[in-house]
């Protein structure tokens, strides 16, 4: 791959490069019929088209040219790019944490990759520091990467070495750990670590970035700062999850790892603590606690790893109208755990119920949660709901549908046994479950109120 | 010695300087002038294009708010990134050591989440690709077959991304001057940027209601060699881009950088130059500007053979030790700001050098101070103030303090301690760039032709693929079907609107306002005498503008109307120009009732005519004059009114002329 001297071309682009022997990083005049070109070769991303050559221009643009108008090219010269950000050594302080940050794959210091066109992160700490510097005066970095996966790749094999890797570091007495990840399936890891990584005496943050640090105004760097703040100085000793608070570049918030969800597709204030407040806002200098009942720091490297999970899990979204053989094709082929996704209160059709009571003969485990997001599952309001409950579907309290998911897999990977598995559901292990819901643990704001739009006003989006 | 100190005179340093690198105003400048110091200009021409939404989101084009109606603000910094080459780019690491704090205020009517960096960009505005298309064809460009959009890193906060989407349409073109042709680098479509409100210390606060809107930049090459020519290079893209009607128009709708050089000096970009007017007196200015550092240099070079080895001191100063009478100096020590004092061996001479008319190279380190090290002005003095600030006595002991010897110059700053670190970096860099000759800089223009400092010039290092939209191919067929449709060029109609001896005066405004078509059209299918046409729009509907205000869009297609009407009711010519002030306060009259408002009648020729003997018997009986000239005018001045639209009134003269005596 390293000697790829047609990086990316294929077909009739490739063959036009073959013809006038042409490389990719060759400076190049091209002669077509819409006129002549300067510029050199550039590689080519994977899925794009083969009628088109790319080149950069002397000005530093890159530029298309149809294969089709080329009538001559001539390799003048050859310069490859080296892209590559400057590594300096970390500097160590005696008096700064100790602070292991766990590479995911997410984009926290990153570069581009000519074959997707997308970007792929750096990551010793020696480009974290020649990226972000500022990290130098937070803690003393040491980084690993456990693996190089975009955010969707991170599945249940990928939550257990991560739980094992952090335990691991635990006994050998770090302050903090980070963990750098993307952002699509956060908060399922954060869920996942909270119940694997039980009772940990140090913080234990993940983060990520909304836009590529490959942008000037990317998230990526202040994110990094503030969990690097959160891993080494904060008292908090949980799984939990920092991202910006407002889009502004102001302040960060710590989410618990099993309240958070991801809440915008491209947002920087994407990931919002539901049905609760926040565990604490955060910036460069301070740690404002929101919460103040939380795990406390502790001195003592002891904590309780629990590496489970059983991938025969999934999730059903209903909707209206669905038909019985969307569950029935889910048993069959040998699920031992569905957590509903279901309306309102929580209630599917009734469409569904022999598909239900033929699951529950079959032993598989099921668990309601809700499509609102917001508020807990009451099943004893409506007749649909008690008879659910009667065919074995139990309420997941005002657990979040992706950490019902991830806590079934976790509590099957442990015991087949229902009333063990039922125990391990509805034991809050970090208020996944919660006793109560605080007022202002639900606020959408509806743009156009004139109160609303006074503060949006006045504070910092 | 004391002596020699008190003889050195800052004010007659400058006089001297001036005259010594031959500056002369532009008025006495000679083509001889700029060849003796290479003046070569280059532009880069940006034209908003006139489209309902703005260029990567759907946001509307073209409304503006003012500073203070916003529905939200937020708050973004700005880091360097490497480019797609794998460097940093110098002003992305000049604009992080600012440490400038961005302020986007957000309107909710021209501002989505697209232009604030929260939503990715949407498919490229179809519209706007096309315009670029059709001017790059005008500019004789080379299309591209695929249109890449890459991201141009801007850390100044003007963009909230921190980079410009921009892409090439086309390259090496060339547009016709009068006298030579001018090559063109490239046309690029792109997305406009912020409007300022404010950079004050740390905090800059843009608007984002221009944001986005589709732009196009049209880069020269450095072909031109005297001022004039780079402003008539400058009409003639403004001219061409007009010629589509597919462009805005009106305030800011079109900006451009200058680029100057001097022989041995460095290409300077002057940023946007709202009017090509000052064109001249900026590129004159800048070309001495740089002639003058390189004097700087040699002088430098000569006194200090090893500038490796040359270092600056300084001190901080104790405000109460001195006797400081200067009122932002006064103000600077309530603030409980810094002072400090550096030694620059070997200076002297140099920091009341000549640079631009009434500015000295002292300037250059006030303008750097208050852009990287962001502490306003004024923030210095030095030893070589065209106006001193300090007392003798307290500048000896300065001297005193650095140790400074009798060949050195002082600069005396002040700020918040926390600019201190930047603010010795900044004067010190600055200092040795003088080794260098002349920095690779972008500058301010102002309105009396001189520039200040605002960047340190980009290169091509700031360059990265947009990794967030796919190339757009160029099918050949669209490209031809759009080459087949193309306007006339503009040089072309220049050189009709000179067949037709239309007055040169009016070619300006007809094509600023893209008249040509109009007019043509009205010679050809009205058959109205050419140069009547091309001074009515040249003169009088110049002037109509001017001075009246439309009670409701004006149209100029009713200008054709007017004539067609004129035509159509026989009436004369010489109406239109009566007229046209009341159309053009009232679109919306008919062209009749505008008769009527003018106090128009019809009368037959014949009419006109028998009452010529009538006055002629009048003249003789008031005549205060025997000049037979005389009589004829002041008859035309008694029928002009009457006449005017009914007869033509050569042909009234002419007749007035036959039955005298």
């Amino acid at each position: 791959m390293g000697d790829d001297i047609f990086q990316g071309y294929k077909g009739h682009a490739l063959e036009t490069l073959k013809k006038y022997n042409v490389r990719v990083w060759g400076q190049t005049e091209v002669d077509t019929t819409r006129g002549k070109f300067y510029g050199t070769v550039l590689p080519r991303s994977e899925n794009d088209d083969d009628k088109h050559i790319v080149m950069k221009i002397e000005t530093g643009y890159n530029i298309g040219l149809d294969v089709e108008t080329i009538t001559g090219m001539k390799e003048t010269g050859y310069k490859k790019a080296n892209y590559k950000i400057p590594e300096q050594e970390f500097p160590y302080s005696k008096d700064k944490p100790n602070v292991k940050l766990f590479g995911t794959g997410g984009t926290i210091a990153s570069r581009l990759d000519y074959r997707t066109g997308a970007v792929i992160p750096a990551f010793s700490p020696g480009e974290l520091y020649g990226a972000v510097p500022e990290l130098a005066d937070v803690c003393n970095l040491t980084t690993e990467k456990l693996f190089a996966v975009f955010s969707e790749n991170m599945g249940p094999e990928q939550y257990k070495k991560l739980a094992v890797a952090i335990g691991k570091e635990i006994e050998n007495g770090i302050e903090g750990i980070i963990i750098g990840h993307g952002t699509d399936t956060l908060h399922h890891t954060g869920a996942a670590l909270t119940f694997m990584v039980q009772n940990p005496p140090v913080p234990i943050v993940l983060v990520g970035s909304q836009r590529s640090s490959d942008r000037p105004s990317s998230d990526a760097a202040l994110n990094l700062i503030h969990a690097a703040k959160a891993a080494g100085h904060s008292d908090i000793a949980e799984v939990m999850v920092s991202m910006f608070g407002p889009t502004s570049d102001e302040y960060g918030l710590l989410h618990k790892g099993t309240r958070v969800r991801k809440m915008h597709s491209s947002y920087r204030s994407t990931f919002r603590t539901i049905g609760d407040t926040p565990l604490a806002m955060i910036d460069r200098d301070n740690i404002r606690h929101i919460k103040k009942d939380y795990n406390h720091r502790r001195k003592d490297h002891k904590v309780k790893i629990l590496p489970y999970f059983d991938d025969r899990v999934t999730m059903l979204y209903y909707y209206p109208g669905m038909k019985p053989d969307t569950l029935d094709s889910l048993v069959d082929a040998g699920y031992k755990g569905i957590v509903f996704v279901g309306t309102g209160l929580g209630h599917v059709n009734k469409e569904l119920y022999p598909a239900i009571e033929r699951a529950q003969k079959k032993g598989v485990h099921m668990y309601m949660t809700l499509q609102t997001i917001w508020g807990y599952v009451h099943m004893f309001v409506y007749d649909t709901g008690r008879d659910m409950m009667a065919k074995g579907i139990i309420p997941a309290g005002n657990m979040l549908p992706e950490v019902a998911f991830i806590k079934l897999g976790w509590a099957l990977g442990q015991t087949d046994d229902p009333e063990e598995v039922k125990k391990l559901m509805l034991t809050p292990i970090n208020d996944e479950i919660t006793p109560r819901e605080p007022y202002n643990g639900y606020l959408v704001f509806q743009g156009g109120i004139p109160e609303v739009e006074d503060f949006i006003k006045r504070v910092h989006k | 010695m004391n002596k020699a100190k008190k003889d050195f005179d800052p004010k007659r340093n400058y006089e001297e300087t001036r005259k010594a690198i031959g500056y002369v105003t532009r008025k006495q400048a000679t083509q001889a002038d700029y060849d003796r110091i290479g003046f070569k200009s280059g532009l880069e021409v940006h034209q908003q294009l006139k489209t309902a939404e703005k260029l990567f989101c759907h946001c509307p084009s073209g409304i503006y708010h003012d500073h203070d109606d916003y529905d939200a603000e937020l708050i973004r910094h700005m880091r360097p990134t490497l480019s797609e080459l794998g460097e940093y780019d110098g002003t992305a690491l000049m604009e992080f050591k600012t440490r400038k704090e961005i302020v986007y205020r957000v309107k909710n009517e021209t501002t989505c989440t697209y232009e604030v960096d929260d939503t990715p960009p949407f498919p490229v505005n179809k519209e706007a690709l096309e315009i670029s298309i059709v001017i790059s064809l005008l500019s004789r460009l080379n299309i591209v077959g695929e249109v890449h959009v890459t991201r141009k890193q801007y850390l100044d906060g003007s963009i909230p991304t921190g980079f410009q989407r921009t892409a090439i349409i086309g390259v090496e073109g060339d547009i016709p001057l009068r006298h030579k042709k001018v090559r063109l680098i490239q046309l690029s479509l792109e997305e406009d940027s912020c409007r300022e409100i404010s950079d004050v210390g740390h905090t800059r606060v843009f608007k984002t209601d221009r944001l986005g809107m589709p732009l196009i930049e049209t880069v020269t090459y450095p072909d031109m060699v005297n001022p004039e020519e780079v402003k008539e290079a400058c009409d003639y893209i403004r001219f061409l881009n007009r010629s589509t009607g597919m462009v805005r128009i009106g305030s800011g709708a079109g900006r451009q950088d200058v680029n100057v050089s001097c022989e041995g000096g460095t290409r300077v970009e002057i940023k946007g130059v709202s009017h090509t007017r000052w064109i001249p007196e900026l590129t004159h200015n800048e070309s001495f500007r740089q002639y003058a550092l390189l004097r700087i240099r040699s002088m430098l070079n000569e006194r200090i053979p090893e500038p490796k080895e040359w270092e600056m001191n300084y001190e901080r100063l104790d405000f109460h030790n001195f006797s400081f009478e200067y009122a932002p100096m006064k103000f600077a020590a309530n603030s409980n700001y810094t002072f400090m004092a550096m030694n620059l061996p070997q200076f002297k001479g140099v920091l009341s050098h000549f640079t631009q008319p009434c500015k000295t190279f002292a300037d250059d380190f006030t303008d750097r101070l208050k852009v990287i090290a962001c502490i306003e002005k004024p923030n210095m003095t030095s030893s070589e103030a065209l106006e001193a600030v300090i007392s003798d006595h307290d500048m000896e002991k300065i001297k005193k303090l650095l140790g400074a010897g009798e060949d050195d110059a002082q600069i005396i700053f002040w700020g918040p301690e926390d600019d201190m670190k930047t603010a010795l970096e900044t004067i010190e860099e600055r200092a040795r760039m003088a080794f260098e000759g002349v920095p690779r800089e972008t500058r301010k223009s102002f309105e009396d032709g001189t520039t200040v400092f605002e960047r340190v010039l980009p290169g091509a290092d700031r360059m990265y693929p947009d990794t967030d939209t796919a190339p757009i191919p160029l099918d050949k067929h669209y490209i031809e079907e759009l080459r087949n449709d193309l306007p006339q060029d503009v040089i072309d109609r220049y050189h009709q609107l000179k067949k037709w001896n239309v007055p040169e005066d009016t070619y300006t405004y007809i094509f600023k306002r893209n008249h040509y078509p109009l007019i043509e059209k009205i010679i050809n299918e009205l058959k109205f005498d050419p140069i009547f046409t091309g001074t009515f729009f040249g003169h009088r509907l110049k002037y109509v503008e001017g001075h009246y205000t439309p009670s409701a869009e004006f149209d100029y297609s009713l200008i054709y109307d007017l004539f067609k009407f004129l035509k159509d009711n026989k009436l004369e010519k010489e109406l239109a120009a009566k007229m046209l002030p009341v159309i053009y306060e009232h679109p919306k009259m008919d062209f009749d009732s505008v008769l009527n408002t003018i106090n128009f009648k019809r009368l037959s020729r014949d009419e006109i005519i028998s009452k010529i003997p009538f006055l002629h018997q009048k003249f003789d009986s008031i005549r205060h004059s025997e000049k037979p000239e005389n009589e004829t005018a002041w008859i035309m001045g008694q029928l002009r009114r009457t006449a005017t639209g009914n007869i033509p009134l050569n042909e009234l003269h002419t007749l007035i002329e036959e039955q005298k005596s």
